[in-house]
């Protein structure tokens, strides 16, 4: 899976839960209030269980989260597809 | 008096939490419920719970914590004769007398007699409880806040015999756990749901007579008032079951018919429309 087929996957998940308009691929997704930080929960198990990575603890920070860009690159990363 | 060891009763979603903020402040903790299931999804729930404590704690500078030791902690268990080891009970059972009752009366005679009892409980008066025991001076009411390892302040209840040593020790016990309690006298529903209860139902007595939409009522708490969430998203967190049975005991308790449960929040509870936790309330949620 390459870096735009993670990225679109993200983004549908993310669309299900929160307006996308206006959404900046670096914004920070908790600044839309449409989602609070018990989103974030959420979003690592989703990111675990869609992409069957494990976030270690190391990588269990609010900045890995914080957007589209950030959630895409730790995928990425943790998958080999930098 | 030295707590070392806690006995959780009931595995429920404040159960849940309770043993979580324990286990997390390094108590051993002894967490009961009657189901397998239940408690098989407590240990998974818990388990994500202290990984995530972290994230969302974003007003404290906290590090990732030990979720497998957490866990370790905890003995996840159908037998209440384990109880015995107990220092402190906090008791989180169905707001139902009939199943609360029995619950007291075996504690009271498993546990060792310096052992306190807290009832986390939203509703029943807490010197009703504390007559189930032959310790009634050593009962009060801890009213967690869902979702409690997020929730810093607790309503603390004294009980009509419960003793300044036992809220001492009680106060002590929420200190190390993170969190304070502030101390009122027993009434049933105490001061929390005496008025929430009240606001709840007659929100939804707005809904049933049509005069405005669940969306509008809680917008005029949350862009009016400022409240962070409105009555109906409220209902929804708690569970609209445990609405409807803590009316139910208000109304019992007082003889006051200014409780009566709206025929609407019956229905739906009926439905099988209990809120956050089915996924339908008065809103909808996602999985």
């Amino acid at each position: 899976m390459n870096h735009e087929e993670i990225k679109a996957k993200v983004v549908a998940f993310l669309g299900q839960h929160l307006p996308l308009d206006g959404l900046g691929d670096n914004d920070s997704i908790f600044k839309t209030k449409a989602v609070n930080s018990l989103f974030a929960m959420q979003l690592v198990l989703f990111v675990e269980k869609e992409f069957g990575i494990q976030v270690e603890n190391e990588d269990l920070e609010m900045s890995n989260f914080e957007s589209i860009n950030a959630v895409t690159g730790l995928v990425a990363r943790k998958t080999g597809n930098q | 008096m030295n707590v070392e060891t806690v006995g959780v009763i009931g595995a429920g979603v404040m159960g849940i939490g309770v043993a979580q903020v324990l286990a997390q402040a390094d108590y051993k903790v002894t967490l009961v419920d009657v189901s397998e299931t239940a408690l098989a999804r407590a240990e998974q729930e818990i388990s994500q719970g202290v990984r995530f404590y972290h994230l969302l704690r974003r007003d404290q500078e906290l590090k990732p914590l030990d979720a497998a030791a957490a866990v370790a902690r905890i003995t996840f268990t159908t037998d209440m004769g384990l109880m015995q080891d107990a220092d402190f009970v906090i008791e989180n059972v169905t707001e139902k007398w009939a199943v609360k009752q029995p619950v007291y009366a075996t504690l009271d005679q498993v546990c060792p007699p310096h052992c306190l009892f807290a009832a986390n409980t939203s509703a029943i008066p807490i010197t009703q409880i504390a007559a189930a025991t032959q310790r009634p001076s050593q009962v009060l009411g801890i009213h967690f806040m869902n979702p409690v390892p997020l929730k810093d302040t607790v309503e603390l209840i004294r009980g009509y015999h419960t003793t300044e040593e036992t809220l001492a020790v009680a106060l002590a016990l929420l200190a190390s756990m993170g969190k304070t309690g502030i101390v009122v006298n027993d009434s049933p529903g105490f001061v929390s749901n005496r008025v929430l209860m009240l606001t709840v139902n007659e929100a939804i007595f707005l809904i049933h007579e049509d005069v405005a939409t669940p969306e509008n009522v809680d917008q005029i708490f949350t862009q009016c008032f400022g409240h962070k969430m409105g009555p109906l998203a409220t209902a929804d967190l708690i569970g609209l079951d445990t609405i409807l049975l803590s009316l139910e005991v208000l109304y019992e308790q007082f003889s006051d018919p200014k409780f009566r449960p709206c025929p609407l929040l019956r229905q739906m509870v009926n439905a099988g429309l209990t809120g956050r936790k089915s996924g339908q309330g008065f809103f909808t949620y996602s999985a």
